[in-house]
C-alpha cells in the first residue's frame, strides 16, 4: 500500500515538473542579468526595462489587447445566442455547425479565412479581418460553456417568467442572463485568452501592416533569443493566470452558489 | 358568463394525440380540478391555458374571449409549477414582487402587496432568503404567493403538491383550500393523485388518453363513476361480469355468472341483455358471521381468504362461491384489535342495493 502510494506521488510529481519546470525556468531567467539564457548571473530588472523601451514591443502589445477585447466581446455575444439557440430549438444541426470550427485544424481555418477575406469579401488584412478571424474560433467556446450551464438549469424557471407578466426581452434581462451570467463571463475570459495568444490564425490574416504580439516574439525568436523575450512571456502568463484564476472563481463558487435551486 | 370555456380543444404530437376534442367550462371561483394518469394530457391542456403551448384546433375563451393567440405574459392567468420555479437569483421578497413589477405597479403598492402576500403565507420572517435557504414545503408557499399576489383571473396548479412528502402534502392541502377561499381566485388545478383531487376539488375533471371520461363533483365521480376507467381509476373497487336480466327505470336485475341475482339502481340507456360490470366500494360491502340469511337475495356465501390490516381499517378478502374474490373493509373501531375474522370463516356478504352501480362494457 505505501510503495504504491509512494509510486503514485512520483509519477505525479514528474508529471508536474514536466508541466511546470519549463514555465518557472523562463520566469527565473527573465530576472537573469545576463544575455545568455544558460546560467544564473544575478538579479536584474532590466529585461523588463528595455521591453518598455521596445516601441515596436509595445505597439504589438497594444494591438493584441485590441483584438482579444473586440473579439471576446463579439464571440461572447454571439456564443451566448448560439447557446441560448441550441438549449432552446433541439435542432440536431445546429450544435454540429457551431461546435465544428473548434474541432478543425488551425491551419486549416487560418488559409480558409485568408482565402475567404481576401477573394470572397475583397478585405484589406489587418487589424479587422484578425477580430473576425478570432471571433470565429472563439464562438464555440462560448456557445459550449453556456449550453453546458442552461442544460443545468430548470426550464420552467424561463416560462416562470413569461407566466408572470415578462415580455421574451424583460424575461431575457431579468431572469436569463443573470442566471447564466457566470457562463457568460467564464467565456468571455476564454475568448480573451485564446484570442491574445493565438499564432496560427493570426498568422495568415494579419497581413503586412500591425505588429501582433504572439508574432513579434516569434519574429525576436528568429533573431536571437534574449531575455527580452522571458520578459513578455511572463508578463503574458502572468496575465492568463490571473483570467483563469478569475473563471475558475466564477465557475466553481460565488454565483453558482445562489443559482442552484 | 363562464370564466373560461375550452371549445373543442385538439392538440397532437405527429401521430400521438395528447388532447382530443375537449371540452370544459370553469366557473369563477372554482376549484377545477384535471385528474389522470401521466400522458392523458392534463399538462398538454394546463400548458395551452398558460398559453406555452397551442392547440391545432378549438378556442380557449376567458371571460367570453378567445385567447388562444395571447402570449403568455398578456394572459391574466399565472402558473404554480411542479418544480416551483422559483428564480434561484432573487430573494423570496423579489419573487413575489416580479409579477408586480412587470405590470408596472408603483413601488410602494409593491412592498404593502409583497408584505400582505407573505403574511397570507407564514412567511413574513423569510423576505431576504434565497430559494435555495428554504425548505420544500417554504418553496411550495412562495410559488403559491407568487402565483397569487398580482390577482390573475385564473391560477394553474401544476401538480405543486407531488415533491411533497405524505404528511406535508396534507398540511398544504388543507392550506391551499383555505388560501383559495382567502383569495376568491379560480384555480385550475392538476394531479394524477386522486384523493388530492377529492379533497380539494369542487369538480373533477377525469382524463385518460386525451379525452374527458367525467367531469362531476368528487362524491358524484366516487359514487357514480360513468366507466369502467373512472371507477378503477378514483379509489379501489370491486367489479363483477353482469348481464342485464330486467331493466326498469328505478333498478336493474343483474345475473352475476355463478352467484345469482342482485340488483341494481337504474340507469338510463341500459337494456336487457346487455352485458357489463356491477362495480360497489369495498366500504359498502358488508361482513357477517351467520349465514341464516344467506337465502334472502343479494347475500352472498364465502370464505374469508386473507386480510390486510392498516391501522384505521381492515381489507378482508372473501372468496366467493363462484370463485370470485371480493374486498370489504371494516373500520378498526375497537383498539388492540387487528381483525374480526379469521382466515378461512365461513361468511356472508352483503350491500345495500343502491350503492352498487351498473357500467356498460
Amino acid at each position: 500500500m505505501q510503495s504504491r502510494n509512494f509510486g503514485l506521488w512520483l509519477v505525479a510529481a514528474l508529471v508536474y515538473a514536466f508541466l511546470y519546470i519549463p514555465l518557472v525556468i523562463v520566469v527565473v531567467y527573465s530576472f537573469n542579468d545576463s544575455k545568455l539564457n544558460t546560467e544564473w548571473v544575478g538579479f536584474t530588472l532590466f529585461w523588463y526595462e528595455a521591453l518598455f523601451n521596445n516601441k515596436e514591443m509595445l505597439i504589438a502589445a497594444r494591438n493584441s489587447l485590441i483584438i482579444a477585447v473586440s473579439a471576446s466581446i463579439c464571440a461572447t455575444v454571439l456564443g451566448t445566442m448560439a447557446g441560448l439557440a441550441i438549449h432552446r430549438y433541439k435542432l440536431k444541426v445546429l450544435p454540429i455547425l457551431v461546435f465544428t470550427p473548434i474541432a478543425m485544424p488551425e491551419i486549416l481555418l487560418g488559409v480558409s479565412l485568408l482565402l475567404f477575406f481576401l477573394q470572397v469579401l475583397n478585405l484589406t488584412l489587418g487589424m479587422v479581418s484578425i477580430i473576425i478571424a478570432h471571433t470565429t474560433f472563439c464562438i464555440g467556446f462560448v456557445t459550449i460553456i453556456v449550453w453546458a450551464r442552461l442544460q443545468g438549469m430548470n426550464w420552467s424557471v424561463f416560462e416562470a417568467a413569461r407566466d408572470l407578466g415578462a415580455s421574451p426581452w424583460q424575461s431575457f434581462r431579468l431572469v436569463t442572463l443573470p442566471l447564466i451570467m457566470p457562463a457568460v463571463v467564464a467565456g468571455a475570459l476564454m475568448s480573451f485568452i485564446l484570442s491574445i495568444d493565438d499564432f496560427v490564425i493570426t498568422f495568415f490574416t494579419k497581413g503586412v501592416g500591425e505588429p501582433i504580439l504572439p508574432i513579434q516574439i516569434y519574429t525576436m525568436i528568429k533573431v536571437s533569443i534574449t531575455p527580452e523575450v522571458n520578459a513578455i512571456s511572463t508578463l503574458l502568463m502572468l496575465l492568463t493566470l490571473v483570467m483563469i484564476i478569475i473563471a475558475t472563481m466564477l465557475d466553481s463558487g460565488v454565483l453558482r452558489g445562489e443559482a442552484k435551486q | 358568463m363562464a370564466l373560461l370555456e375550452i371549445r373543442d380543444v385538439t392538440r397532437r404530437f405527429g401521430d400521438f394525440t395528447a388532447v382530443n376534442n375537449v371540452n370544459i367550462t370553469i366557473e369563477k371561483g372554482e376549484f377545477f380540478t384535471l385528474l389522470g394518469p401521466s400522458g392523458c394530457g392534463k399538462t398538454t391542456l394546463l400548458r395551452m391555458i398558460a398559453g406555452f403551448d397551442l392547440p391545432d384546433s378549438g378556442q380557449i375563451l376567458l371571460d367570453g374571449i378567445n385567447i388562444v393567440n395571447m402570449p403568455p405574459e398578456k394572459r391574466p392567468i399565472h402558473t404554480v409549477f411542479q418544480s416551483y420555479a422559483l428564480f434561484p437569483h432573487m430573494t423570496v421578497a423579489g419573487n413575489i414582487a416580479f409579477p408586480l413589477k412587470m405590470s408596472g405597479k408603483m413601488p410602494d403598492e409593491i412592498r404593502s402587496r409583497v408584505r400582505e402576500s407573505l403574511d397570507n403565507v407564514h412567511l413574513s420572517s423569510f423576505a431576504n432568503r434565497f430559494p435555495h435557504e428554504l425548505s420544500g414545503g417554504q418553496k411550495q408557499r412562495v410559488a403559491f404567493a407568487r402565483g397569487l399576489v398580482n390577482r390573475p383571473r385564473l391560477l394553474l396548479l401544476d401538480e405543486p403538491l407531488g415533491a411533497l412528502d405524505a404528511k406535508l402534502r396534507e398540511e398544504m392541502q388543507i392550506e391551499l383550500i383555505n388560501l383559495q377561499q382567502e383569495v376568491g381566485v379560480t384555480f385550475v388545478f392538476v394531479t394524477h393523485a386522486q384523493n388530492e383531487a377529492l379533497a380539494l376539488s369542487h369538480r373533477i375533471a377525469v382524463m385518460n388518453q386525451g379525452n374527458i371520461e367525467q367531469i362531476d363533483e368528487p362524491s358524484k365521480i366516487y359514487g357514480f363513476p360513468r366507466n369502467r376507467f373512472v371507477a378503477n381509476f378514483i379509489g379501489k373497487i370491486n367489479m363483477m361480469d353482469v348481464q342485464v336480466l330486467e331493466a326498469t327505470y328505478s333498478h336493474l336485475k343483474l345475473i352475476v355468472a355463478g352467484l345469482g341475482e342482485v340488483t341494481a339502481p337504474g340507469k338510463e340507456g341500459v337494456k336487457a341483455g346487455d352485458k357489463g360490470i356491477m362495480a360497489i366500494r369495498p366500504e359498502q360491502v358488508q361482513i357477517l358471521h351467520h349465514a341464516e340469511e344467506a337465502e334472502v337475495k343479494g347475500h352472498f356465501p364465502g370464505k374469508v381468504h386473507d386480510y390486510l390490516y392498516v391501522g384505521n381499517v381492515t381489507t378482508y378478502i372473501v372468496e366467493l362461491a363462484n370463485g370470485i374474490r371480493i374486498e370489504a373493509l371494516l373500520p378498526n373501531s375497537t383498539a388492540g384489535r387487528a381483525k374480526f375474522f379469521e382466515v378461512g370463516d365461513s361468511v356472508v356478504v352483503t350491500w345495500q342495493h343502491d350503492a352498487s352501480t351498473f357500467l356498460n362494457d
